[in-house]
């Protein structure tokens, strides 16, 4: 799962000072926003001389995802406080979140989740702090033959292939993906934003039609209730 | 600073869910909608970056879209990450070579 993580964070690095953001922003952006492809995509948009706004209704879009882990998580984690809370969800990355949600499914309701949850997500942290570092000093210097950034699609591909189970999910991939080709031409990343929005109600629309995927989460949150609560 | 506004924005939506419990009852529709989330961002994601143009290509057959094709097929077969991370770039490696 770290080895996932590295290249990503690498890249976010080099991407970082290509614009001339120094190592240090470029760490405490890895260090405090945790979210890779927002970054990316805020580094680009940065590099643009984009608007304030229209990068943080980016990242708010690009990570819109993490507040369906939340949900899909909130069951399981019942019995821990504020902060514990406060503190799994700041670590809480994609590859955190598939990991746990696994793992909490397949043990019993002894299993002690903040402390699996912390572990994971403290090592995803550490790896993608100091790789954005090692990226950021590196910088110029990783030959682009490489080709990198290409890793980060594929981790996506390796978190989005398995999402993509009933019919409704597929629509919502294939608008999401389609409409953002469609859209190459807007500026400011605003295609992403738009297709987002269209998979979205492509799927929740397919959804309502074909009545499977519709308790998707539902489920999670409703096996999460029996096994997570006190 | 703008960092710290992304991280806010970030913390929140992580820890919507955590912190309101059940508090806050969400429109069923909206609570629909969110499982199409990953689906529909993900691949808004990932499309521009396979389809860029940017890698070897002869003819109708272009590297970067080959080698996606793979790592998909690997992800959907083992559903591991390394294994898909591997096939992609080894694959986009050895269809740049041959092709480039």
């Amino acid at each position: 799962m770290v080895l996932g993580v590295a290249p990503f964070g690498l890249i976010v690095g080099v991407s970082a000072v290509s614009i001339d953001m120094s190592v240090g922003a470029a760490v405490l952006m890895s260090a405090l926003v945790v979210a890779g492809a927002s970054q990316i995509a805020a580094i680009s948009l940065l590099g643009a001389a984009a608007a304030p706004w229209t990068i943080l209704l980016t990242v708010a879009v690009i990570n819109l995802r993490h507040v369906m882990y939340s949900a899909s998580l909130v069951a399981w984690l019942k019995r821990y406080g504020l902060f514990e809370r406060l503190l799994m969800a700041f670590v809480m990355v994609d590859q955190t979140y598939a990991m746990s949600v696994l793992r909490f499914g397949e043990e019993d309701d002894d299993f002690p989740r903040r402390d699996y949850l912390l572990g994971v997500g403290f090592t995803m942290w550490t790896t993608w702090v100091s790789t954005t570092a090692l990226g950021a000093v590196v910088g110029a210097r990783v030959p682009e033959s490489w080709q990198l950034d290409f890793t980060i699609p594929l981790v996506f591909l390796a978190l989005l292939v398995p999402q993509v189970r009933t019919r409704p999910t597929l629509a919502a991939a294939v608008t999401g993906g389609g409409l953002v080709l469609a859209l190459a031409g807007l500026p400011y990343n605003l295609g992403l934003i738009v297709a987002s929005v269209a998979g979205i109600a492509a799927g929740t629309v397919a959804g309502t039609v074909v009545g499977t995927a519709a308790g998707k989460i539902a489920d999670t949150r409703a096996e999460g209730s029996r096994r997570g609560s006190k | 600073m703008l960092i710290i506004a992304m991280a806010l924005v970030t913390l929140a939506e992580r820890a919507s869910f955590l912190l309101l419990k059940d508090r806050l009852r969400m429109p069923p529709l909206l609570e629909r909608a969110l499982a199409y989330v990953p689906a529909a961002v993900l691949s808004a994601l990932v499309a521009p970056v396979v389809f860029s143009g940017d890698g070897a290509s002869l003819g109708p057959v272009d590297a970067r879209v080959m080698a996606a094709a793979l790592a998909a097929l690997v992800a959907w077969l083992t559903r591991s990450v390394i294994g898909t991370l591997a096939v992609g770039m080894g694959a986009l490696w050895a269809l740049s070579w041959l092709l480039g």
